[in-house]
């Protein structure tokens, strides 16, 4: 069941670096902001292969700015980021990234925007299109190959950004709040067919969020920022057992409600702390 | 509008103001506007004549040319002034002064240095048009979504892609309506510039006209400009109507 | 410190403070003013003068008193013809965004003013109102009108809908929403248009006095040039746009320090 550590960063810490599969290592990542804004201190965090992991933290712990330096689109002000054990300059195949804002090209259809990725390490069109349909057709977009992004939902937008960053067959997953732009109920139904085509993916996924039930309900290992400068608070690992309940008891299972009741209380301080400077 | 129950869309008020020119120009009463049949019958005649098609021939040529560099350069400094901030920063004030300056004080200038010919016209055209194209593709180029710029690289687009497949499409649609409004500012610039010269094709035809008291016949050459100019221009409008949706659809 | 700034990652390109900005303003007029020395110096061609000698040309003409003059004479048809031109200008383009009947008998005549060649028309002008001022201030009010129009029709027509509902909704009559909500929410769109309406006024007045009859500017070109004084041509040519820059950027200034608050604070930070 839950497995709720109550002030554990040292101990957690060497629990997770234990399993000794980690995919993807951060190791005393900081970046200073040009201005001085200093957005992450010190930050030391491993990984584990095929899990997802989550960065949950107030508006401005940095999460967002972590989830970029780890996808090679920041430069770290300090510190190394390691995938496979080799050391990110930049960014590469073996990572794939979903953004906040879908990021789709307007001008071209669900179809080209999932082959995007595939289009840029030059494979061939055939291939392409025929791996980009099979994506799409996974995600539940069969039928709107040759829809523009503005002819979608927002949530059907998002769902072309998971394929594309699918079909590159990249190991590591990175999501940076990506049903912040979706409706409620779009992102539960979200959430559950991300967890289904994750299991059968086998993807390791680094996910960002703010919301404290998604993080719960979707993460295999919760990561809690600290604000200004984002450190590492605590990590919280929510062991939840899905196996053969629906997602509304998950939801209603007083391990899932006290997990997130005991994240809120550490993020509460935080909001304490910031009314009373 | 709603007359009689029928929808009449907005173009047709300008066939009143025909009505009430043809009506002005019947009563006499101001002499400049003879009446638009008469002028309408000219400018079938000017169509046909050979003098008229020499002149349209070499402004035309002159404004192609004119406004071929002006693409060329506008978008190519348009892209620099976004992409390097260097660039933005030595260029913009210049690219700013001359895109409102009044640029018809110039072609004495162009006169004097490159004759009172052909390449003058040219040149007056490639000034008017080209400030307007690069502030337009600058805008395009400096408001693409980071994200979209990030997820290029995070699929490791090369330079050659970023440009070709991301870049120059996400600011097309800014890019069009400054070639749009370039052309509508060369069209004025290919006539000020004939005007000022006054010498060859265009121009010598007004300044002949207008010594001459031939009212008919320069408001039938003023017209076939304006539909020229508006054919063009409506043109480029409905290629930018087509990428459209997507300039409102970018965050 | 921005919490915004940490939290979206995208940083715009770094805020140049004043003086580097002034410093690269510095390196750029130089550069274009050194080329310019040493075009003149080659020479490219007997009728383009060096920098110097413009300068020294336009000096002598602020000192003799001949370019206040010029100006004097130029700025008359350039003001009365702009102000006639905003008057009716935005007073028509207001019309059209409120009243749909003025819209469809205005819209497209304007469009077309706005998309052709006016210039062309400026022969003309002359055989009615002669070769004096009344030409030119006509020259002006064509070029500049049809922008200042066009402007106040979007601007009324675009005015926030949801502040007019909100204006309804708490009883506002229909004068009430023009004059409390829909004119000041309109006002820098109008503004802007005034603006390009200067910016095309100059166009039309320079082209009248050269066009029509030299007189200010538009004479101290024409004669300069006929007595091959490139200098003093080149200076009254650099004069001119100097001051239509000058001019246009205040109005700019003007434009975002009364009517776009958000904007002078964006540019500040």
């Amino acid at each position: 069941m839950t497995t709720v550590i109550a002030s554990p960063t040292q101990e957690e810490h060497s629990r997770v670096n234990d399993t000794a599969q980690e995919i993807v290592e951060v190791s005393g990542i900081t970046k200073v902001y040009p201005g001085g804004t200093v957005a992450l201190r010190g930050v030391d965090l491993a990984f584990p292969k095929g899990k997802m992991t989550t960065l949950l933290g107030p508006s401005g712990c940095g999460k967002t700015t972590l989830l970029k330096i780890i996808a090679g689109l920041l430069d770290a002000t300090e510190g190394v980021v390691r995938v496979n054990g080799k050391e990110v300059s930049g960014p590469g195949p073996e990572r794939a990234f979903v953004f906040q804002d879908f990021a789709l090209l307007p001008w071209a259809t669900v179809l080209t925007n999932v082959g995007f990725g595939l289009e840029m390490q030059g494979v061939d069109k055939a291939t392409r299109e025929a791996k980009s349909r099979s994506y799409i057709t996974k995600v539940g977009l069969a039928g709107f190959e040759d829809n523009y992004p503005h002819e979608l939902s927002g949530g059907m937008r998002q769902r072309v950004g998971l394929a594309r960053a699918l079909a590159v067959s990249a190991d590591v997953l990175l999501m940076d709040e990506p049903f912040s732009a979706v409706d409620e109920q779009t992102r539960r139904l979200f959430q559950e067919e991300l967890l289904r085509l994750l299991a059968m993916e086998n993807k390791t996924v680094i996910f960002v969020t703010h919301s404290i039930e998604e993080a719960v309900y979707v993460s295999d290992q919760i990561v809690l920022l600290s604000p200004r400068p984002g450190r590492i608070n605590r990590v919280v690992i929510p062991g939840i057992e899905r196996d053969g309940k629906t997602p509304d008891e998950i939801r209603r299972e007083p391990g899932f409600l006290d997990t997130v009741e005991d994240i809120w209380d550490t993020l509460k301080k935080y909001l304490d702390e910031e009314r009373m400077v | 509008m709603v007359f009689f129950g029928v929808r009449v869309p907005a173009v047709f008020s300008l066939l009143i103001w025909c009505a009430l020119w043809e009506v002005v120009g019947r009563m006499d009463a101001v002499f400049i506007f003879p009446p638009l049949s008469a002028v309408l019958v000219k400018l079938v005649m000017i169509l046909g004549q050979n003098n008229f098609h020499e002149a349209a021939i070499i402004s035309l040529k002159a404004f192609s040319i004119g406004m071929f560099w002006a693409v060329l350069v506008g978008v190519f400094l348009g892209f620099l002034m976004g992409r390097v901030d260097a660039a933005n920063k030595l260029l913009g004030m210049w690219v700013n002064i001359f895109a409102s300056a009044p640029l018809s004080s110039l072609v004495p200038i162009l006169m004097l240095l490159f004759g009172f010919g052909e390449t003058t016209i040219i040149v007056t055209v490639f000034l008017f048009a080209v400030w307007i194209i690069t502030l337009d593709t600058y805008a395009g180029v400096s408001h693409i979504s980071p994200s979209l710029n990030e997820m290029a690289r995070s699929f490791g687009a090369s330079k050659w892609d970023m440009y070709t497949k991301v870049l120059f499409w996400a600011a097309l649609p800014e890019i069009l309506a400054g070639i749009r409004m370039g052309f509508i500012r060369a069209v004025k610039g290919v006539v000020i510039g004939q005007l000022l010269v006054s010498v060859v094709a265009l121009g010598a035809m007004f300044s002949r006209y207008s010594r001459s008291f031939l009212l008919e016949e320069f408001w039938a050459l003023a017209l076939i400009l304006f539909v020229f100019a508006l054919g063009i221009s409506s043109m480029i409008g409905w290629v930018e109507r087509r990428v459209e949706y997507y300039a409102g659809a970018r965050m | 410190m921005s919490r915004t700034l940490v939290d979206s990652v995208y940083i715009p390109p770094e805020t140049s403070s004043f003086d580097t900005m002034i410093i690269w303003r510095t390196i750029s007029v130089l550069f274009v003013f050194g080329s310019w020395e040493i075009a003149g110096r080659i020479p490219i061609s007997i009728a383009f003068p060096t920098f110097f000698e413009t300068m020294t040309a336009l000096f002598e003409m602020i000192m003799d008193g001949r370019l206040a003059h010029a100006y004097f004479e130029t700025l008359k048809p350039l003001l009365v013809g702009v102000g006639i031109s905003a008057g009716f200008g935005v007073l028509i383009g207001t019309s059209m965004g409120l009243y749909r009947s003025v819209q469809w008998l205005g819209e497209p005549i304007f469009i077309v003013m706005q998309a052709a060649p006016m210039a062309a028309l400026i022969p003309l002008v002359t055989f009615v109102y002669g070769i004096g001022l009344a030409a030119k201030v006509c020259a002006v009010v064509i070029l500049a009108a049809p922008i200042i129009v066009l402007n106040s029709y979007k601007a009324v027509t675009n005015a926030n809908v949801s502040l007019i509902q909100m204006c309804a909704s708490f009883q506002g009559s229909r004068v009430q929403q023009i004059i409390r909500v829909i004119i000041p929410d309109a006002s820098p769109m109008i503004f802007a248009g005034l603006r390009l309406g200067v910016a095309a006024g100059f166009i039309g007045v320079i082209l009248a006095e050269l066009l029509i009859t030299p007189t200010g500017i538009g004479d101290l070109i024409t004669y300069h040039r006929s007595v091959a004084e490139y200098a003093d041509m080149y200076a009254a040519i650099f004069s001119i746009i100097l001051f239509a820059a000058v001019t246009i950027g205040l109005l700019e200034k003007a434009e975002i320090a009364y009517f776009r608050p958000e904007r002078k604070k964006k540019k500040g930070s």
